[in-house]
């Protein structure tokens, strides 16, 4: 199949508009064309799994055919190292997600239109090697986003949608005038990242453009002090977004640095790293002591995500190659665990009509299979030896620990405040005697079940095979190492 | 060129003529009056379909006019706001008397139409006071149409006072520029201006006089006063039209005599137009934020879009130019559209308050769909025409090193993201008091379908638009 990168993208879009023509009469159809495209996009994902060429540092499977002429403007797509991983597990969440929103029940022909478009979004940004059309990606990703909250979220849903909405409209907005530095720069003008990262720009340049940049991505990861949207956002917003956001959205700002700021503009990098990772180290710290604080079963989760995040940019500031390895792993497997998380909170929530850690207790004698994922997941987001969380987060701490040391040992906090509030967490919902409210809960069903073991599995075999992955990435990684000026031992 | 030869170039503008008289008679003897505004289209229709775009530029009337392809452009844009403009009349319903339309509004728009592409085409400081008080005098009358209506009354008046003030101002500056260099051509007065020895104050002066003029047409700030009160006072479809067409060609009017006669004097009048963007955008989205009529909401939004097409003007690099005329096509589809809607809503529910927007979604998905485009598409959301205007814009900026203004426009447009939201919120978030559907008349639906499709097209191909702009601006 030719253009496969283009089917991936865009087949979502067009189910979606077809969506749109769907009868009132025929509403059942929606759900199912939703999950058909999203299910077919994941085949596709692994159609390109079989074609990639892992050892191949440069970019496979490209398309690029003029867009704007005038002003240089290409539609270019490709996938390296940096963005397979990105795009199987945006595949695999999207599909999951969508059967996860089988519980949607009110306008559903608006929601599964938004939620198409989102993956369209989603996957765009992933794969687009134009800056251009990466931006055109990373904001048509804001619009569904502020509906899919507004419309079917929480209580105070409509504060947090237009809280993300304008904190991430802001941020991109200052990417956008660097995009327009970068390609004013030098002649001849151009929008390709590949190109764009051959030039070498002067200092005051870069780091100009490295700021405007990384306002944009660090409010999308978020780095502390951005991360204020994060909790509202995902709190209010229903099970199968959060699971996008934690998931996936979070991922496109530190997809960011390894794609857009790093490449680019290496000498800022390596001016802005002690920053990074002091922004790290605090990200991971207070997200950890804020989630332990939190009394809200999906609030914690939220803020655990700003805490695994940290490691994230924490390996990204080390600039070593088990740093960037555990970096891009972690973002993988920071999806797959989390999104899961949220699919287990979503759960209960459905049957319980309530998120507060207090009011449960004994669960594990009522659900038991419920029980068994929550803690596996929850093992498995605390750095249980054996699950991936583990390898990824101690790949950044290895890659760090030569070069900050003090703060490294600072970031441990992060995975003892961690394994704190999940197994606190664990205790309160699943142990202790039965509340008698709980009596009559029934557990997990065939369909939620379906959403949540196809993430189990590569938390089980990254857990113990992490090369499946890694090898994926450490030739791309690798190769962009050697441009930062870091010399491989 | 004589006259005689000039009149086989002048062809729309006699169509127009004779339809607009055409009208006015007809008007006397029908009493079904959508004839008349029918008539009216179709010799708008019939004018746009014998423009033809000039190889060269053709001085038709011993120079009085320039047929560039420039001048093309803006005759296009301003036959087609008239179109849907008299389209939007003959499906409007006025809530507070009922006025003979479209009858003598007909009359008035083919002469608005007539006059605006005078705009467009004067070359000369005669004609461009002439044309542009011919537009004032026939946007008076239009804005002060309901007698009985006393916001329309207040409206007219104050447009009246603040125009007469403006052009005034400009008559004087032009006064000035006429005794320093004796001449009224635009292309001659910068000759005489850069060989001879002018004190520079005083062609300043001259020119920031003129500025006034301009500024008010384009509802510049501080020249902005008028704005808000006139769109909320004015019928919707001419609120649309005063938006869109006089702005546009006041631009059209900026862009050329700041081109020709005052090229010259860039970095002076640059830095003043850097200060009065930032300006204008600013005060239309701080003060958006805080209204609760739909009019006066797009009224202020439409201040503030003025500042970012500034931004283009005011750097004014090949980019920038092309800037303004891109963000033009873009506003003018967007706006257009996004009144259309706001007619279709005050039809039903005879009220402009915000608040009848709330469950618009459940009530007419179509129409809660395509204003929500419009107005992602003003808040400059990928892929909608309103993004590649600013694109555009923030490009100039940003090649033209002007740092300030760039970040400034940035923050701003954040800042607008709010205010649009408030009105999508309402529609899709906020229950529906009624569930009675909309009426979709259909002369509303096809300029509004062609709106919808403009600001998309024009989003996802841009290159189609940029060719058509790149073209006008050869000369």
């Amino acid at each position: 199949m030719s253009h496969l990168l283009s089917w991936i993208v865009f087949s979502p879009l067009v189910a979606g508009l077809g969506i749109l023509f769907v009868p009132k009469s025929k509403m059942d159809w929606v759900k199912w064309i939703a999950t058909g495209v999203t299910g077919f996009g994941f085949f596709l994902g692994l159609l390109v799994w079989a074609q990639f060429n892992p050892l191949d540092t440069g970019v496979q499977l490209l398309e690029d055919h003029a867009w704007i002429p005038q002003i240089g403007v290409h539609y270019t797509l490709g996938l390296d190292g940096i963005n397979f991983p990105m795009v199987i597990l945006t595949l695999l969440l999207s599909f999951l997600a969508c059967i996860g929103s089988f519980g949607i029940q009110e306008r559903e022909k608006e929601y599964y239109f938004l939620y198409l478009l989102l993956t369209t979004g989603m996957l765009g940004t992933f794969l687009a090697l134009d800056l251009f059309l990466f931006y055109i990606f990373w904001e048509v990703v804001l619009v569904p986003m502020y509906f899919l909250i507004g419309i079917w979220g929480g209580p105070r849903k409509e504060y947090a949608a237009i809280k993300f909405f304008l904190y991430t409209l802001a941020g991109s907005l200052f990417m956008l005038l660097g995009i327009l530095a970068l390609y004013f720069f030098e002649a001849p003008h151009t929008f390709n990242m590949l190109e764009l990262g051959t030039r070498t720009y002067p200092l005051f340049f870069q780091q100009v453009i490295f700021l405007a940049f990384f306002f944009g991505f660090a409010i999308k990861v978020p780095v502390w002090p951005f991360h204020t949207w994060l909790p509202d956002a995902h709190v209010e917003a229903p099970t199968p977004i959060s699971v996008l956001l934690a998931g996936v959205l979070l991922k496109m700002g530190t997809y960011g640095f390894f794609r857009v700021s790093y490449p680019i503009l290496p000498e800022a990098a390596q001016w802005f790293r002690p920053a990074m990772a002091v922004l790290a180290v605090i990200g991971i710290v207070y997200g950890g002591f804020v989630a332990l604080a939190q009394q809200d079963f999906k609030k914690m989760v939220a803020y655990s995500s700003v805490s695994h995040m940290g490691f994230v940019l924490l390996g990204l500031a080390a600039f070593t190659r088990d740093g960037f390895n555990g970096a891009m792993l972690q973002m993988f497997n920071h999806g797959v665990i989390t999104g899961g998380l949220f699919l287990l909170v979503g759960v209960l929530y459905d049957r319980a009509h309530t998120r507060d850690l207090n009011v449960f207790g004994g669960l594990g004698a009522r659900m038991s299979v419920y029980s068994g994922i929550l803690i596996f997941f929850s093992l498995a987001s605390l750095g249980l030896p054996g699950l991936s969380g583990f390898v990824s987060e101690f790949l950044c701490l290895l890659g760090t620990f030569p070069v900050y040391r003090t703060l490294t040992i600072l970031s441990l906090t992060g995975i003892i405040l961690a394994a704190t509030y999940l197994l606190l967490m664990i205790q309160r919902v699943l142990l202790g005697p039965v509340n008698p409210k709980w009596e009559k809960l029934a557990d997990i069903d065939r369909r939620e079940l379906f959403t949540l073991v196809p993430l189990m599995i590569p938390i089980l075999v990254v857990g113990i095979y992490p090369k499946l992955i890694l090898h994926y990435l450490t030739p791309s990684l690798s190769a962009l190492l050697t441009k930062l000026g870091v010399l491989i031992p | 060129m004589d006259a005689v030869t000039s009149l086989t170039y002048f062809v729309p503008e006699l169509i127009l003529l004779g339809t607009a008289f055409a009208a006015l008679l007809l008007d006397l003897f029908i009493p079904k009056k959508e004839v008349v505004g029918l008539t009216g289209l179709a010799g708008v229709l019939a004018a746009l379909a014998f423009a033809r775009c000039p190889a060269d530029a053709y001085p038709l009337f011993y120079g009085f006019f320039l047929l560039d392809p420039f001048s093309f452009f803006f005759k296009v844009a301003a036959l087609l706001i008239v179109a849907v403009t008299l389209l939007a009349f003959l499906a409007y319903r006025p809530r507070t008397e009922s006025v003979s339309f479209p009858g003598e509004f007909t009359v008035l728009f083919l002469f608005m139409a007539f006059a605006l592409i005078l705009m467009g085409s004067s070359n000369n400081l005669l004609m461009i006071f002439l044309s542009l008080e011919f537009v004032s005098v026939l946007s008076y009358l239009l804005t002060g149409f309901l007698k009985k209506d006393s916001h329309s009354k207040e409206a007219a008046l104050k447009y009246l006072l603040f125009g007469s003030v403006a052009s005034g101002t400009m008559l004087y500056g032009m006064s000035i520029l006429f005794g320093l260099t004796g001449a009224i051509d635009l292309n001659v007065i910068h000759e005489s201006l850069v060989s001879t020895a002018v004190p520079q104050g005083l062609v300043l002066t001259s020119l920031f006089l003129i500025l006034v003029g301009l500024g008010f047409k384009i509802s510049m700030a501080p020249f902005h006063m008028w704005a808000p009160d006139v769109y909320e006072g004015a019928l919707t479809p001419v609120t649309a039209f005063l938006t869109v067409g006089p702005k546009a060609l006041g631009f059209a009017v900026l862009v050329r005599l700041l081109h020709t006669s005052f090229l010259h004097l860039q970095s002076e009048w640059s830095a003043v137009l850097v200060a009065l963007s930032i300006l204008t955008m600013t005060l239309g989205n701080v003060v958006a934020i805080s209204q609760t009529n739909i009019k006066r909401l797009l009224g202020y939004s439409s201040i503030a879009q003025a500042g970012y097409i500034l931004m283009g003007l005011a750097v004014s690099n090949e980019i920038g130019i092309r800037g303004v005329l891109v963000y033009l096509i873009a506003y003018a589809f967007t706006n257009l559209g996004a009144f259309l809607c706001v007619i279709l809503v005050s039809n039903h529910c005879g009220t402009d308050e915000i608040d009848s927007y709330a469950g618009l979604s459940e009530k007419s998905p179509f129409l809660a769909f395509a204003l929500t485009v419009f107005l992602l598409s003003l808040a400059g959301i990928p892929p909608l025409a309103g993004f590649i205007g600013k694109f555009y814009v923030f490009s100039s900026a940003i090649q033209g090193q002007f740092i300030t203004l760039a970040v400034a426009a940035a923050l701003n447009s954040a800042v607008a993201a709010f205010y649009y939201f408030k009105v999508v919120r309402l529609m899709y978030l906020a229950p529906a008091p009624s569930r009675e559907p909309v009426a979709h008349p259909a002369f509303l639906l096809i300029p509004l379908w062609i709106a919808l499709i403009g600001t998309v097209v024009m989003g996802v191909f841009p290159n189609l638009f940029i060719q058509f702009v790149e073209r006008s601006l050869i000369l």
